[in-house]
């Protein structure tokens, strides 16, 4: 009954003046994995789609050397899979990104429309944050760069402002000795969406924890950067009590909601042991392993 | 006619439905349109429990698009103080049920329908019509519902002189449990929770009605028995079963859940009134709320033994849930959790209970496994404490031949001993268990057995030869587990020809004779016996046009290898005639050769089934897997393998969601909060491994190719024997499911 406009545009510019101009009634259209079931369920209702795909920069993905890179917002999760120098670097934001549903969902979800869906669940945002993300933006006024932690606002919601699309992640450096992990708790096997996700990224030196950063999903309305589990890690050997210690600090940031998915007491306990179990997959990939 | 060398019976033939569905020609019911079609669209209730003081409907009837309106006083009324049944459905509640009357009884309770031009217009009908709710309290589990002060949802059915929620009661009982527990050296009572779970059948329910201007009606729709269908559909329209011809859909999974109609008779009405051919599909949304799950059910059960594991008494209670309205499947637990034993005192008794949920349908040997989880819990206990094995247990106890079945018959053949050997033997109960591989991980193997009555009743065949010597077989059920791959490979051995001679199709209700509901492990045994009579009439009118171009006897005639013969050197000498030859020269020697035989079966001795499980904790996260899992169970005689196996793997599967992962969930408003596949957490692929399906075939004496039921069985005995493991590997009973991971970490807190 109710008319849709669709458009595609070719550069960044007519996107962010197309959504500009819709004046909140337009969505950005990646690969729609979360918009078409939205639509579907009469949840979303746009007027108008902008499907980004069509805009180079949105779909690059750019080795900046040493481990650095940029990556559009709208690259599925079977790309970026692809690319054989990123599955290198960053192996648990990888696999992050590909636990985002079946694997027809990974040729189409991208990290970006995971990102903006703004859920607390999302798979690829803990990792994101554990990697030290920082997103560049682009809407009217103009280019800015936020750390993607702080993208999300609440369930469904963000702090773009109206007009704004994010463009790309940008991943840093990584020096030796660098291993990122994500794991999450779901209660089958696949197919199914986060109780508690928990990204970790640690430098070692000489078996010593120099450098660390956890993002922890599913446990508050946004995703959480966990600054004290990293600050108990670091300077560590990743023995048991640095790893308890960091555990606790886990359990400590969760602000959970008991809900369809999972109790606030089973969360708070899972957030701690997948801090356990995702920083010694990270460290035997910093290891070299 | 029936042994290991036969060609075609025991064969693993291609599925005559393969072709189609992969590659998306077969029509499902949804796949259906007419010229001119309306869109049906139903209007559900938001609220649990509210009574229905009026419906305004001019708003939505004033729409453009719109072009019919139905709500209950459309539907024929059943009242409530005269029951009129149809199989196992209660008219007086099927007419609530598929529109409320008086009140609705649960979140998605159909309160009016609409057909307009488009699925949105119709959506947006639905959403102008004003209903005048009161909304009242409501209540959706067992313990609150028989709770004194309950809200009552049917405020004329009475319980002990009171309104209650408790709207029926079964008890089996025999000898005299008192005595029975004095004489007991062990005894062990324990109580249970199961929750309800769906059919999950991928689905959804949908039809497609034309109701033409001379009153006559067609229906194509998805369901597990079209004559079910045209039955409800003219009792709850008041059309005669005459003029309704209902084609059965190819059907996208039953397990039980479409024995019963949910659109049929608001389709018709909405086609009658609009003029127009109607469809309707239900979202899974709809199909989670308003579609009948399993009950849920609290039970307590109560075993005394000798010390050598002689069992000497037992007795069983057990709340079922029927949903919003009455027809919760009681004889399930009741009837089966203990009737594999021989135990000279029973006591089993079952309450129905009625609260604001949708109503149950039938699933996979409705009830089975309620009781099974139960009683096999308590049987596992009971060999624990008594230092048996529980598989020698379960052989010093079962039934015999002859013994008299707690639900009434006295037992033929009994091969219940046979599926437990078949597992003691089984290089899987033998295997080691490592028992704690890593820190935090824990396994243990369990076991438990099943039993399911299975049934056979009516079934309608016709076989007929075409002109060019092949073989059209038409039989009256819906196939949902193989019954089409199975009539095939029976009517071409029994022709001697090959099997690619031989199409079995699906006749709708005007074009093949009554048949009853695919259903109740029944299909394949009625119809195969069935088929058998209907090819062996044929076989005798192709040995009649024999004899009679060779003008000899009938009787001197013989069939073999898909050839008539000279029964002996006596009766002449004249080459073969085959059914080439013999279809080609029909209508010359007496017309057209076929036949329909029509019979109410009868032999159908029960399915009996032994497990065994390990299972995987991740101790931590409260994370249980299925590792390995082998399935014994006398199938008489496997006519399909392939579809045998698929049957056992099929029910373990269903029940492994059910031990571990399924439940409805509802808020606080008595809405369903997991009406999706993604919340509501069937297993998938990856959840389950490869599942050990031991087909040990007993021919069934009664049954011309030895065919026992087998879709049934395989669903009782998981959810006691996957706790019973979950008991191995931590050393805690779970009494109540799911074992959720949320479930377990509680319950591993708990001494």
């Amino acid at each position: 009954m109710t008319d849709i406009r669709y458009l595609a545009p070719r550069t960044l510019d007519e996107a962010v003046g197309a959504f500009a101009a819709a004046a909140g009634g337009a969505r950005i259209l990646a690969g729609g994995t979360d918009l078409l079931v939205q639509m579907r369920a009469g949840v979303a209702k746009p007027g108008t789609i902008i499907d980004i795909k069509k805009i180079p920069e949105m779909t690059a993905i750019e080795d900046l050397g040493g481990g650095a890179f940029r990556i559009g917002a709208a690259v599925s999760g079977a790309v970026l899979a692809e690319h054989a120098g990123f599955r290198k670097a960053w192996p648990g934001v990888l696999e992050a990104v590909n636990l985002i549903g079946s694997k027809q969902v990974q040729g189409r979800a991208s990290p970006g429309g995971n990102l903006c869906n703004a859920s607390p669940a999302g798979d690829s945002v803990p990792a994101m944050v554990a990697a030290g993300a920082v997103v560049t933006i682009q809407g009217p006024n103009g280019r800015r760069e936020l750390p993607v932690e702080k993208v999300p606002a609440g369930p469904g919601r963000t702090n773009l402002t109206p007009g704004e699309i994010v463009v790309s992640f940008t991943l840093p450096a990584r020096p030796k000795g660098s291993g990122d992990a994500y794991l999450r708790m779901i209660p089958r096997t696949e197919m199914d969406i986060a109780v508690v996700g928990m990204g970790v990224n640690l430098v070692l030196e000489g078996g010593v924890v120099k450098a660390a950063r956890v993002g922890l999903g599913a446990v508050a309305p946004t995703v959480l950067l966990v600054e004290d589990a990293a600050r108990a890690l670091i300077g560590s050997r990743l023995d048991d009590a640095a790893l308890e210690a960091a555990a606790a600090a886990c359990r400590a940031a969760c602000k959970p909601i008991n809900d369809k998915r999972g109790t606030i007491a089973y969360r708070i306990k899972v957030a701690g042991v997948l801090l356990k179990r995702t920083a010694a997959i990270a460290a035997r990939r910093a290891g070299g392993n | 006619m029936n042994d290991m060398t036969n060609k075609w019976i025991g064969q693993r033939t291609i599925r005559p439905d393969g072709a189609d569905k992969v590659t998306g020609r077969a029509q499902y019911s949804a796949d259906v349109n007419m010229p001119g079609m309306m869109w049906g669209k139903v209007l559900r209730s938001p609220h649990a429990h509210a009574r229905i003081r009026g419906i305004d409907t001019s708003k939505a009837e004033a729409l453009p698009g719109v072009k019919a309106i139905v709500t209950a006083k459309d539907i024929v009324e059943f009242p409530v103080d005269k029951s009129v049944m149809l199989g196992i459905q209660d008219m007086r509640w099927m007419c609530r049920n598929v529109m409320a009357r008086e009140k609705a009884l649960f979140h998605g309770h159909p309160v009016a329908a609409v057909a307009a031009i488009s699925e949105e217009v119709a959506a947006a009908a639905c959403a102008l019509i004003e209903v005048d709710y009161e909304v009242l309290p409501h209540v959706i589990e067992i313990e609150d519902a028989i709770k004194p002060d309950a809200p009552i949802l049917h405020e004329w059915n009475k319980h002990e002189g009171k309104s209650s929620n408790i709207t029926g009661t079964m008890v089996l009982k025999t000898g005299d449990v008192e005595a029975g527990f004095k004489d007991a050296d062990v005894i062990v009572e324990r109580s249970f929770t199961t929750r309800p779970v769906h059919q999950g059948y991928i689905e959804p329910h949908s039809c497609t009605v034309s109701y033409a201007a001379d009153g006559r009606v067609t229906i194509w729709s998805s369901s597990q028995g079209q004559f079910m269908v045209r039955a409800m559909t003219s009792l709850l329209t008041g059309i005669p079963q005459s003029n309704i011809r209902a084609i059965p859909a190819e059907i996208g999974g039953g397990f039980g859940g479409k024995t019963i109609i949910y659109l049929e008779p608001v389709a018709v009405m909405l086609s009658k009134k609009s003029g127009r051919p109607v469809k309707m599909v239900m979202t899974r949304d709809e199909v989670q709320r308003a579609t009948g799950p399993a009950p849920g059910s609290m039970s307590t059960v109560k075993i005394g033994a000798k010390k050598d594991g002689t069992i000497v008494a037992a007795q069983a209670t057990f709340y079922v849930q029927a949903g919003g309205l009455p027809g919760a499947p009681l004889r399930g637990p009741v009837g089966c959790s203990l009737s594999a034993y021989a135990i000279p005192n029973v006591l089993s008794v079952g309450y129905e209970v009625v609260s604001n949920r949708s109503k149950v349908a039938a699933y996979r040997a409705p009830g089975g496994p309620h009781g099974a989880f139960a009683a096999e819990s308590v049987l596992d206990e009971i060999a624990e404490k008594l230092g048996l094995d529980p598989l020698d247990l379960r052989i010093r106890n079962s039934a015999k031949p002859g013994d008299k079945a707690l639900y009434g018959p006295t037992f033929g053949q009994v091969t219940f001993k046979e599926t437990i050997e078949a597992i003691k033997a089984h290089p899987h109960y033998k295997a080691p268990l490592d028992r704690n591989p890593r820190p935090g991980v824990k396994r243990g193997r369990g076991v438990a057995s099943g039993f399911w009555y299975n049934a056979g009743g009516e079934s309608s065949v016709q076989v007929n030869i075409t002109e060019d010597g092949n073989v059209v077989v038409t039989t009256g059920h819906p196939d949902i587990g193989g019954s089409r791959a199975s009539i095939s490979n029976v009517v071409a051995e029994l022709l001697g020809v090959e099997h690619s001679r031989v199409n079995v199709i699906i006749g709708d209700t005007m074009t093949i004779g009554f048949s009853n509901l695919t259903g109740g492990s029944r299909v394949t045994f009625a119809s195969a016996m069935v088929a058998t009579a209907s090819t062996e009439k044929v076989i005798g009118q192709l040995k009649e046009r024999a004899a009679k171009i060779w003008n000899i006897d009938a009787e001197a005639v013989k069939w073999e290898d898909g050839m008539a013969l000279p029964a002996g050197d006596n009766a002449g000498k004249f080459p073969p005639l085959s059914l080439k030859e013999l279809a080609a020269k029909a209508n010359e020697m007496g017309g057209p050769i076929g036949t329909q035989v029509q019979l109410n079966t009868t032999g159908a001795d029960p399915g009996f089934a032994t497990h065994v499980v390990d299972v995987e904790v991740d101790v931590d996260l409260g994370i249980i897997r299925v590792l390995r899992y082998t399935a014994a169970q006398d199938v008489g005689r496997a006519l399909h393998p392939g579809y045998v196996e698929g049957q056992i793997q099929g029910g373990v599967v269903q029940g492994i969601g059910w031990a571990l992962s399924e439940e409805y969930l509802y808020d606080k408003n008595g809405k369903v909060d997991n009406a999706t596949f993604l919340d509501y957490r069937m297993p998938v692929c990856s959840d389950v491994p490869m599942i050990d399906a031991v087909m040990l075939e007993i021919p069934n004496p009664k049954h011309p190719q030895g065919v026992r039921g087998v879709g049934e069985a395989p669903i009782v005995p998981p959810l006691a024997a996957i706790a019973n493991a979950v008991y191995d590997a931590l050393g805690k009973r779970f009494s109540a499911l799911p074992m959720s991971p949320p479930r377990v970490t509680e319950r591993l807190e708990q001494p």
